[in-house]
């Protein structure tokens, strides 16, 4: 496990409590985990993903993802429906421990209400919490 | 250092070894001829191995060989109650009037065994201060999902069927998914800055649309929930049930009233508290315990006293139905009865010396290990990799390099509300000598931790095998010979 300070939190998505991201794309939401989250979690092995067109509520589980050390559900940050799932995690889970705000993205989402992306937390607030 | 020097043997995979048509023992003549088979029915046959029988044998000694168990190395495994298992207890499983048994024989040709079966039940209520059993789950995870189907039926049967239950994060870890198999929302609890369930956070979530809690006492930090009673009031005042997973039982055994507790169903491990062997991917036997109000939701076929003989009934109308063929794991009831008749009154010793032999072991690390919740444990201690991780050693590290010191791993990552979790259970089975040596062992790894972490990101060193990929295992894995 790596220090906070070698982890990398782009400023330019928004993150929560659970370890989500999540970043505004058109009219969607592109969501994965925080590099702390997979940093944490370890290897990761699997990653069960739901079915496009699930309508799923902001704080309710849309998968899980599976390290070496344990299996761990994933929140939605943003409710919606999803339009869109990382196939390519399939057969390269890995892609969430390398490039987890890159190809190690997991679900598109249209958002039901687009404001709930403003009540996550910005890049410093989410470092501040990752301090304690 | 116990250490381990000797001379292990390499051994090639079955699919390695053999000749075509070589074969354990010649095949009797058959008596009828050979008659063609519809070719829908059959198809390319399976891959086996021709082997002798010495082939076999000595394949599977030599791998026996690698492995660490219960019965070679102390096997502290926390959550898994990996005690040793008196050789008695397969000795009475394997006398032939019980071995060979045929599960179809009439009831007037088995009433020993079914009053085997009858009196286990009897003795698990018992011990549990629960008024009902049955011994039929085949394992922990069944008995959970028995215990879920009953909570079912219980609310169906007044008319009024729940769609929620509550699970402490502190639960044992197949809790959610029995309760998810059996179509209820699990609705997570977060336990108290204590480690233990507060009622307020139980008070907070329990309506007359949740089912009940599902908790397990102690819970998975080793720590009773010493509210429990109000737990179970808060619980019971809103219509819902208590379910508790008999996973941590080997704390309580013949000290805890179950039913004083508020619990109203119960499964135990047989293949845990009550010392058979586990850890192979079974069998196991998962017994369901319930008050009397909920008995008549019991699986099929129950064994009643009829007259002065035992039979088989299934005239329940409530029931849940059947859950496993015949009757469970019979042979597994066996080792559970012999060990019971074995102890007798000294059951409830059992847990005092699983429980003092955790805190022993809990103080003489906690100077050397980070301790989340420093207060007297039951029957297992919690560390975490804290203070090594400032030396980059995880306790993925520390795990693998007790297997240099002789000693089988302890669980590690859960439970997971703690980062970074070392699990110890070293059961009542332990002798002094031997926790000593286990901290000894732990007390140098810390050490090691400081002045050369690399020692411990290699290990094991002595192991047959050294550090398994187990992230390739997990992402590709080879299910073929």
């Amino acid at each position: 496990m790596k220090e906070i300070s070698e982890l990398h939190f782009p400023e330019n998505l928004r993150y929560s409590t659970d370890h989500e991201w999540a970043r505004p794309d058109k009219d969607l939401f592109v969501v994965g985990i925080s590099d702390y989250a997979q940093d944490r979690l370890g290897d990761i092995v699997y990653v069960d993903l739901p079915a496009t067109g699930s309508k799923i509520k902001k704080g309710a589980d849309f998968g899980s993802v599976e390290s070496v050390k344990a299996v761990s559900e994933l929140f939605m940050p943003i409710g919606g429906e999803v339009v869109a799932v990382n196939t390519q995690l399939g057969d390269t889970p890995e892609l969430v421990n390398s490039e987890p705000y890159g190809n190690g993205w997991m679900i598109k989402v249209k958002p039901g209400d687009p404001g709930e992306y403003q009540q996550l937390m910005d890049q410093k607030s989410y470092l501040d919490t990752l301090k304690g | 250092m116990i250490g381990t020097t000797g001379l292990i043997f390499n051994e090639p995979l079955l699919w390695e070894l053999g000749a075509p048509g070589r074969e354990a023992f010649s095949q009797p003549a058959r008596e009828v001829p050979e008659q063609p088979v519809d070719p829908d029915l059959t198809g390319p046959g399976p891959d086996f191995p021709d082997l002798s029988e010495l082939e076999i044998v000595r394949h599977y000694t030599r791998l026996s060989q690698w492995n660490l168990s219960v019965d070679s190395v102390m096997y502290p495994l926390g959550s898994c109650t990996m005690k040793y298992n008196p050789k008695t207890n397969e000795r009475q499983a394997s006398l032939p009037g019980i071995a060979s048994a045929h599960p179809l024989l009439p009831e007037a040709m088995s009433q020993g065994l079914l009053r085997l079966i009858f009196d286990l039940e009897q003795w698990l209520a018992e011990i549990t201060g629960l008024a009902a059993v049955s011994l039929q789950p085949a394992a922990g995870a069944q008995g959970e999902l028995t215990g879920m189907l009953i909570f079912h039926a219980h609310h169906a049967s007044l008319g009024r069927p729940r769609t929620k239950i509550l699970i402490p994060d502190t639960a044992h870890g197949t809790n959610p998914a029995s309760a998810a198999l059996c179509g209820f929302t699990a609705v997570p609890v977060r336990s108290g800055p204590q480690g233990i369930l507060e009622p307020q956070a139980v008070a907070d979530l329990m309506d007359e649309e949740t089912a009940g809690i599902m908790l397990t006492n102690p819970n998975t930090l080793g720590l009773f929930e010493a509210n429990i009673r109000q737990v179970a009031e808060i619980v019971h005042a809103k219509g819902g049930l208590v379910y508790a997973d008999g996973a941590n039982m080997n704390a309580v055994l013949g000290v805890v009233d179950m039913s004083a507790m508020g619990v109203d169903v119960l499964h135990l491990n047989l293949h845990k508290t009550f010392s058979t062997p586990h850890g192979g991917g079974g069998p196991g036997a998962g017994p369901v315990c319930v008050t009397a109000k909920l008995a008549p939701y019991l699986p099929v076929p129950r064994v009643v006293q009829a007259g002065e003989r035992l039979a088989w009934r299934s005239d329940f109308p409530l029931s849940v139905g059947r859950l496993h063929a015949f009757y469970g794991n019979f042979g597994i009831l066996v080792r559970a009865y012999s060990y019971i008749l074995s102890l007798g009154a000294d059951l409830a010793q059992v847990s005092r010396l699983a429980v003092l032999n955790a805190n022993y072991i809990q103080a003489g690390l906690k100077q050397d290990y980070h301790l989340p919740h420093d207060r007297p444990c039951m029957h297992e201690c919690v560390f975490t990799d804290q203070r090594q991780l400032a030396h980059k050693v995880s306790a993925l590290d520390i795990a693998k390099r007790l297997i240099d010191y002789g000693f089988h791993p302890p669980t590690i990552y859960f439970p997971l509300v703690v980062s970074g979790a070392l699990m110890i259970e070293p059961t009542e089975s332990e002798t002094k000598e031997t926790l000593d040596h286990f901290i000894a062992a732990m007390r140098a790894i810390a050490r090691e931790a400081e002045q050369n972490p690399e020692l411990l990101h290699q290990a094991p060193h002595h192991a047959k095998l050294r550090r398994l990929d187990e992230v390739k295992a997990a992402r590709k894995p080879c299910l073929m010979g």
